[in-house]
């Protein structure tokens, strides 16, 4: 049987690579790849946490609905995420963040 | 810890997660990014089978490596100006060691039991049918609420998203 720990210990390090990812990507479409990573690893620790506490019965599902709950969040954020980055292509043959900075003081 | 069906299946799939995601955040080609983010959405995918949730595993495979990786896979092939970006990585040594340090604060919180001792054993095995979950989310003192606000914002952001996407001049 697999501990509780060795779960959010793969889920930490899966975060922390999202993280990274974030921080130094230049390519907003890699961002958005991070952003994902980062959210899967919030899903294992959900589950993680669901199943190995005492109250796992089938009535009480947190664990699940929190986990759908984030996977339906994930969906919407890349839908709209990628379509601001197809618009800001468009609009500036650009997919670097830093280059759309048309509202900048 | 005895080496059965379920250590090697956690083994794998954490090859699998850790190994994609390194892929996803190291490789140069964005194309080979979008195959290693879904090896690595798929090790999640089967973790989700080993913590007895299989549907959750189902709707990993279906909405992450079906609908969302192909759409970054679009995203992607829309916006080629990605050889045009010499440099590709901006503060790499500052970044690398702001997430090394995050993870080394989450596995010390991990591993010291600052709250107190987790439990070692999994609960009681749930028989946990794909039915219980759908009555569980049209029941009163069930999850009546995030399910209707989740419908409402998935509704609001797909839209939102025609709507930011769509061209001007047509």
């Amino acid at each position: 049987m697999v501990p509780l720990w060795m779960y959010l210990a793969v889920a930490a390090a899966l975060f922390c690579i999202g993280v990274f990812g974030v921080l130094s990507r230049r390519n907003a479409v890699a961002i958005l790849m991070g952003v994902e990573l980062m959210l899967n690893a919030v899903n294992i620790n959900l589950v993680a946490f669901w199943r190995y506490s005492e109250t796992a019965t089938p009535l009480l599902l947190n664990g699940y609905a929190f986990t759908a709950f984030v996977l339906i969040i994930a969906a919407a954020e890349a839908a709209v995420g990628l379509a601001i980055i197809i618009t800001v292509y468009r609009n500036r043959r650009s997919v670097i963040p830093e280059e759309a900075d048309t509202l900048k003081g | 810890m005895e080496l059965n069906a379920v250590t090697i299946g956690f083994f794998v799939f954490t090859i699998l997660t850790l190994g994609g995601g390194l892929g996803v955040v190291t490789t140069r080609n964005l194309f080979q990014g979008t195959i290693w983010l879904m090896v690595s959405l798929f090790g999640v995918a089967g973790y989700f089978v080993l913590l007895s949730a299989p549907f959750l595993a189902a709707v990993q495979v279906l909405v992450y490596i079906g609908a969302i990786a192909i759409l970054i896979t679009f995203a992607v092939m829309l916006t080629r100006s990605v050889t045009r970006i010499n440099e590709r990585y901006i503060r790499t040594i500052p970044s690398f060691v702001a997430s090394l340090a995050l993870f080394l604060v989450l596995l010390f919180g991990i591993t010291v039991p600052i709250f107190g001792d987790y439990p070692s054993e999994m609960a009681p095995t749930v028989v946990m049918t794909t039915r219980d979950l759908g009555v569980a989310l049209v029941e009163g003192n069930g999850y009546v609420a995030p399910f209707l606000l989740a419908s409402v914002l998935l509704t609001a952001a797909m839209i939102g998203a025609i709507f930011i996407a769509r061209d001007e001049d047509s």
